[in-house]
């Protein structure tokens, strides 16, 4: 007789093998590109940004869960993710306090107060974007390319079109802008990419930059209304917000039919605050409001469970 | 053939191959046989033997009143050494008679002599089904004599054979479906001759080719293929689950809280369908069936002819015992099969595997914080939103549990594979719709 004893658990006994750290990983690898490219069009000080938001997110997490006796997280990645993001959104000529500061605003205050990974409410990375413009707007709005003081190309859009850098520049980042909004094509490579390995789905960031394409046809005030909603896209981190921000996990809707309205929501909002509010851009504060509506939105779209009769 | 298929689900690694071309060997049990009496779902069967009387084979040896029950039979010849209760799964214990096995295998007189089924009336097969104590052989084990028994019998228009095993690792009804396909569709024959409106689908994933290609010679050498068709399924998991293979086959869905003849249909395992051959014109009752024995821990995993009662043990023994160190012995497949105690458990007539997994090949991982990433609910083929489930169940919400239909969920365990916070959804669920069906009982006797 055997008198070994075995593991007494429920079901399903195998699991597909991913883990919050592996999709981490794959954000990390999916905004490389356009690491490198922040890299070449704003040289090694973008560099020194990204990695100071990274050790100060990182430290942030760490110091707080000692402080506070919880399990250590940071091997997770998500703080990694956090600190590239918020670095992504800031102008290259940033002192190097301010990736520091915003990067323990979004831990410690957006992040940890409320829980830590998957219980805050606000995108820590934007929430921490808009505290550093409420706090240094100056520095915040302080836009340089080439090393000489510069507009933005939203900027230009909604002033005279005088000097408005080409399309294709637009497109592959040599214009200005904060670290990581430039490239739409390096956003656009880690977001395929980010597709192709089932990190995130197509549902928010489609509907999302396809409303911000209509609308800006709307809006449109000049004689190419193509190329006017060419623009809107590429620029003013509608890529990164769209691709990276409006997607993130915790805060927003995991249904399908929410997805879309979030996407939507964050689209409309965007072309309004462009458009009509004072400021030249709206990415980050339509996806922090579209934020607030997530638990809203899930409750009304919860699908259609098999069999059920309504 | 196009293929057909559900919404949602899995492709877990299907690990099929280290049983699949072995061939099926007959296993008799050593020294005793152990009869759980409880292998069925419904009412627990009452011995109708004593200690110290001697059965032969087929011999029913227990019994309930009950309306949902299925009496049990001695699969081997011998004495009745003890009536006891045995240790089963999650701390459980389950009483059983326990014969010693003399060897002889003596046979008791079959149920009735050779008979053609289409004389027979309905009720006649019926009863002939209940009283050889035929349950569903793919695992939920519920008596099939009830199942084919819906009030609205003439209404039925289609009887599904699930052949689509789509658990990893089983192959049990893969190797049936190639040695028994003859009963199989004989079987399904007698399905139908009972419902005399109704066509039969035998369903079938497409990883198993060889056994499409000998059931659909079957069919046309028996020149039924009017009544019965071949469907064949995507290879996904949960393909074999009943509401989803209704779904693909027939484009039907089974409303909540209804059966599937509430839509007119009627699933059965393949197994179930031999064993319904076997009683009808062989008269012999259930007692033995094929099961898988396989795992990485096992030396050499394969496919064994046993009788119901032989333990585990036995069955480990004969597949040349373990090569590495298994941390998890389980009945059934990795994705909904039960973990056991030990090793003396007994086959029952549910019992597809016995799944012996080391710790590299199972996960037991740690729970983090859910990140809300949403893949529990594209994975979920009941459509779902587990993760809610799991967050209401923990906080003992059954109001919102059962606003989100939480009672629908089959427990197919795809949210919980393919979670990346490795949270154990399933087992929450589990829980909690146990406690909302006690909360109601409770109502209820008040």
């Amino acid at each position: 007789m055997n008198s070994n004893t075995y593991m007494e658990v429920s079901s399903p006994h195998i699991h597909q093998g991913s883990s919050t750290k592996t999709i981490m990983r794959d954000v990390v690898i999916a905004l490389t590109p356009t690491l490198i490219a922040s890299i070449i069009f704003f040289g090694i000080r973008a560099f020194i940004i990204v990695l100071l938001s990274v050790i100060s997110c990182v430290l942030g997490e760490l110091l707080w869960q000692k402080i506070f006796k919880q399990r250590v997280t940071i091997d997770d990645l998500s703080a990694v993710v956090t600190g590239i993001l918020l670095a992504f959104t800031l102008p290259p000529s940033v002192p190097y306090y301010i990736p520091v500061i915003g990067g323990l605003f979004a831990i410690i205050v957006v992040k940890q107060i409320f829980g830590g990974i998957g219980k805050n409410f606000l995108n820590p990375a934007l929430a921490s974007r808009a505290f550093l413009i409420a706090t240094w707007p100056a520095i915040m709005a302080k836009w340089t390319l080439d090393g000489v003081s510069t507009a933005t190309p939203l900027e230009l859009l909604n002033g005279s079109s005088a000097d408005i850098p080409s399309l294709w520049n637009v497109f592959i980042g040599h214009t200005a802008g904060s670290l990581g909004e430039t490239s739409a094509l390096a956003l656009i490579i880690g977001g395929i990419y980010l597709l192709y390995k089932d990190v995130i789905t197509w549902e928010i960031p489609l509907s999302y930059i396809v409303s911000v394409f209509l609308l800006s046809l709307v809006f449109n005030k000049t004689s190419t209304p193509l190329i006017f909603a060419l623009y809107e896209i590429f620029t003013g981190g509608l890529l990164l917000g769209a691709i990276y921000m409006a997607t993130d996990y915790t805060t927003s809707p995991v249904t399908k039919k929410g997805k879309f309205i979030m996407g939507i929501g964050c689209g409309v909002l965007t072309c309004l605050l462009r458009n009509i509010g004072q400021t030249p851009e709206g990415v980050c504060y339509s996806i922090l409001v579209m934020n607030l509506f997530v638990p809203m939105i899930e409750r009304h779209t919860v699908p259609r469970t098999y069999g059920e009769v309504r | 053939m196009d293929r057909l298929t559900f919404r949602n689900g899995v492709h877990p690694p299907y690990n099929k191959e280290l049983t699949e071309d072995k061939p099926v060997t007959e296993l008799l049990p050593k020294e005793k046989a152990v009869f759980l009496m409880q292998q069925h779902t419904g009412a627990i069967c009452q011995p109708i033997v004593k200690k110290g009387n001697r059965v032969l084979v087929g011999q029913m040896i227990a019994d309930a009143i009950a309306s949902i029950s299925a009496p049990i039979h001695s699969s081997i010849s011998g004495e009745v050494v003890d009536i006891t209760e045995i240790p089963y799964t999650g701390g459980t214990s389950i009483p059983a008679i326990i014969i010693e096995n003399d060897g002889l295998y003596e046979e008791a007189k079959p149920m009735h002599g050779p008979c053609d089924y289409k004389k027979l009336s309905r009720d006649n097969i019926i009863d002939i089904i209940h009283e050889a104590g035929i349950v569903g052989m793919g695992g939920a084990a519920f008596p099939t004599y009830i199942k084919l028994s819906p009030p609205n019998y003439e209404k039925i228009d289609s009887i599904i054979l699930n052949g689509c095993e789509c658990e990893p690792y089983i192959t049990c009804d893969h190797k049936l479906m190639l040695n028994g396909t003859a009963k199989i569709v004989e079987g399904l024959n007698i399905i139908l001759h009972l419902f005399p409106n109704a066509k039969g689908y035998i369903g079938i994933e497409e990883n198993k080719e060889d056994a499409i290609l000998a059931m659909q010679k079957v069919i046309d050498d028996a020149d039924v293929s009017d009544k019965i068709e071949i469907k064949i399924l995507e290879t996904k998991y949960p393909q074999g689950s009943e509401k989803q293979l209704i779904s693909a086959i027939l484009n039907r869905e089974v409303p909540t809280g209804k059966l599937p003849a509430d839509v007119n249909c009627i699933v059965q395992n393949v197994g179930t369908s031999y064993a319904i051959y076997e009683a009808v014109v062989e008269g012999k009752p259930l007692t033995s069936r094929i099961v898988t024995v396989t795992g990485d821990a096992i030396a050499t995993p394969q496919n064994f002819w046993v009788k119901v009662g032989t333990s585990f043990q036995d069955l480990i023994d004969a597949s040349g015992g373990f090569v590495k160190k298994p941390v998890k012995i389980i009945s059934g497949g990795p994705m909904m099969g039960v973990t056991m105690p030990d090793m003396n458990v007994p086959v029952t007539k549910a019992t597809t595997a016995v799944l012996c997994l080391t710790e590299e090949a199972t996960s037991i991982l740690e729970e983090t914080n859910c990140i809300k990433c949403g893949r529990c609910v594209r994975a979920c083929p009941m459509n779902l939103l587990p993760l809610y489930l799991d967050k209401f169940g923990r906080r003992d919400d059954f109001d919102r549990f059962e606003k989100l239909n939480g009672t629908s969920c089959i427990e197919c365990g795809c949210c919980a594979y393919v979670c990346p916070a490795n949270i154990r959804i399933v087992n929450t669920i589990k829980k909690t719709k146990r406690n909302i069906r006690d909360n109601n009982n409770a109502k209820r006797v008040i």
